[in-house]
């Protein structure tokens, strides 16, 4: 899967998430449970703020040091006997992935968690190759089994579908017998993955923080599935984005308290695993090999410019479970596999304004984002930086918000047109009206009622009425 | 490397540094968490965390703790168990323990039946090198004699935590552990496995243990 998501243009999208029902209503569910377990978590620290304060320095200054720390951390990783690439691109990356794994003649390939492989289409190209590439985190999983449905959400990927399509999916693919029951899914993935683990040929992992100091990668989990995945196998490949790197364990700890408190109000999640290079002399676990692929991808283009802080983002998905536009439309709409807040600043960065153009529009610039934000990214700032770029520079507004526009220059322009128009408002919408509010609007402001009413436009004229008052 | 190294540099607007020292950082919130708590206080917020993370703690002395271990044992269904070859067995009185028939000692010379041994067990157990009281959390630098597998393949999970290894929290094994040759594998395990992927509800035991058992050694 790539970053893109094909689903359609951005209104159908829309459209789509928004008569979806269920995933409506466990979005609003998953939303309020996320929220409010951060909101324990920081309020048990007593002094978030000073913790918020410390991450953003923590991510600031490695930002600003970026190639330094990666030059420290690739010698590291080399002192302690494994490779590492740079890929500049997406294409390079996955030609260095497919190199190694086809120099070990791999077949089977067990995989934890990573958005940057989905963000690379890591799997595509595996596949390609004649590999089987299996999915184990449990959310992961789930949508790869039902034909590769994309993510909807960074931390609960499956958050879109509940636990009957579930076991429908495992009814159909996994001869599955058992009842929807989670406990019961969750054995059967337990199961079916188990075998895949020991018969592996390699192991493939995202990468949380890389620890330049010691060359060091760390996973935060709960499964323990990417335990399992760097355990078993004889090869280990990490792929990392360039910017998830911290100096030492010391910045990392602070960094990974933030993280699981803001993911999901957790102090820390249960499997917090640091791994340095290959195994060592007389290990019977750990891989052979290990291979770091460090990935730009389009983060470099960031740097250095006024979007610099969107790189600080430790993927904890705060900003998504406060959104109140993810909340009604979903991760789906999105049109990328960085759905939220951070989708919409990130995704025309790393995808360009063709195709993502409408995402800093899809926010209500209420700032909800850059409170909930473990490291202080100004999300919502970053958003109308978004809006203005594409406007000034770019000329690529919604054609909704062009026509709009025009549409009121035209008509505010001339006295005469205004009038007309503020005139025949109230009859033009006439037949759209109940009670004074309109719940099934024409044209532009469909869009609107399908989610919400309207007032529709007094009878009487501001202007009429003033001249009246005055003239009373 | 050099040109991807370059490219970041000339974006940021000068040359590489050569050398960058780590700053002092203007806050410190993590160093405020449990301070000058003494260990019996420590013990005491680490409980408190327990009934958080869906794992039992019990507490023992060093002559009372065969009989815990057998307990724990039983009350989890038995052996067959995987232990690391680890010579705190001994100075905690557990020699006899390891000759359990049901007992796997992990053998370097055994190679890969070490694996086959943890996947078949019914119990991993480990000592806890360093235990976080605030998250509850059992920290194990892994070697040659403790395979990465004791604590993630059996169904459960037991720790054996000395009493002076609690410290507050992450801060404290950080720093402890940047003075030190880092081994390839440190596990931070905070309780059993769990997942939340369907419909936000937990599901405790998913790929790893599915229970957990701290057993704290309270005059070590």
């Amino acid at each position: 899967m790539a970053m893109k998501i094909n689903m359609g243009e951005f209104h159908e999208r829309v459209e789509k998430g928004i008569h979806n029902t269920f995933m409506r209503g466990a979005v609003a569910g998953a939303q309020e449970r996320l929220r409010t377990r951060r909101l324990e978590a920081a309020q048990e620290l007593g002094n978030w703020e000073e913790w918020r304060a410390l991450g953003e320095e923590i991510r600031q200054h490695t930002l600003e040091h970026l190639d330094y720390y990666l030059m420290q951390l690739s010698e590291n990783v080399k002192k302690r006997g494994g490779h590492v690439f740079f890929a500049q691109t997406a294409e390079e990356a996955n030609d260095y992935i497919c190199r190694v794994v086809a120099s070990k003649q791999a077949k089977k390939i067990v995989k934890s968690k990573s958005m940057v492989t989905e963000e690379i289409h890591m799997n595509a190209a595996l596949e390609k190759l004649g590999c089987e590439v299996i999915e184990t985190d449990l959310g992961e999983y789930i949508l790869q089994v039902d034909d590769h449905d994309p993510p909807s959400h960074i931390v609960a990927p499956a958050l879109h579908k509940n636990k009957e399509q579930i076991r429908d999916v495992f009814q159909e693919k996994l001869a599955y017998t058992k009842t929807e029951k989670p406990e019961e899914l969750a054995l059967h993935a337990r199961h079916m993955l188990r075998h895949e683990y020991m018969t592996a040929d390699v192991g493939i992992t995202g990468c949380n923080f890389a620890v330049a100091e010691t060359g060091s990668i760390t996973l935060v989990t709960n499964e323990g599935n990417a335990d399992l995945v760097t355990a078993l196998p004889k090869t280990q490949i990490t792929v990392m984005g360039m910017e998830r790197i911290v100096p030492t364990f010391e910045e990392m700890e602070v960094l990974v308290s933030l993280l699981t408190r803001s993911a999901v109000g957790q102090k820390l999640t249960s499997y917090i695993t640091v791994l340095t290079g290959p195994r060592e002399e007389g290990e019977v676990d750990g891989p052979e090999e290990f291979h770091l692929v460090i990935v730009d991808n389009g983060r470099s283009d960031i740097l250095g410019t006024e979007f610099q802080p969107v790189l600080q983002c430790i993927r904890c998905a705060a900003c998504v479970n406060v959104c109140p536009v993810y909340r009604h439309i979903g991760g789906h709409s999105y049109g990328s596999i960085y759905s939220g807040p951070i989708g919409a600043v990130l995704s025309p960065l790393l995808g360009g304004y063709d195709d993502y153009k409408e995402l800093p529009y899809a926010s209500t610039l209420c700032a909800a984002c850059t409170e909930a934000c473990p490291v202080k990214i100004p999300l919502h700032e970053l958003l109308l930086k978004h809006r203005q770029t594409i406007v000034e520079r770019e000329g690529k507004a919604p054609i909704s918000e062009k026509l709009a526009m025009k549409a009121f220059g035209l008509g505010a322009a001339s006295s005469l047109l205004y009038k007309l128009g503020s005139k025949i408002a109230p009859t033009a919408v006439h037949p759209f009206t109940t009670n004074d509010r309109i719940s099934k609007g024409p044209g532009p402001l469909k869009a609107w009622t399908d989610i919400r009413e309207f007032p529709a436009p007094e009878k009487e004229r501001f202007r009429d009425w003033f001249k009246q008052r005055g003239e009373e | 490397m050099e040109a991807f190294l370059q490219r970041l540099a000339s974006r940021l607007g000068r040359d590489m540094p050569t050398f960058v020292e780590r700053p002092q950082w203007k806050h410190a919130p993590q160093q405020t968490v449990f301070r000058g708590y003494s260990q019996d206080e420590l013990l005491d917020e680490l409980k408190k965390q327990c009934t958080r993370i869906h794992t039992t703690l019990v507490e023992t002395t060093t002559d009372g703790l065969y009989h815990t271990i057998e307990q724990v044992i039983d009350a989890h269904g038995g052996g067959p168990i995987v232990v690391a070859n680890d010579e705190r067995y001994e100075q905690v009185g557990l020699s006899s323990f390891l000759k359990r028939e049901d007992v796997h000692v992990w053998d370097v010379s055994l190679g890969r039946a070490n694996i086959e041994a943890a996947e078949k067990a019914n119990i991993g157990i480990t000592f806890s090198d360093m235990t976080l009281a605030e998250s509850g959390t059992v920290v194990l630098l892994n070697d040659r004699n403790q395979g990465r597998t004791i604590s993630f393949l059996p169904k459960t999970y037991v720790a054996i935590i000395p009493k002076s290894t609690i410290v507050p929290r992450m801060t404290q094994a950080a720093r402890i552990i940047r003075k030190k040759h880092v081994p390839s594998c440190i596990n931070f395990i905070t309780g059993p496995s769990n997942s939340a992927d369907i419909e936000m509800n937990l599901v405790v035991g998913v790929h790893g243990p599915v229970k957990a058992t701290y057993i704290v050694i309270t005059d070590r």
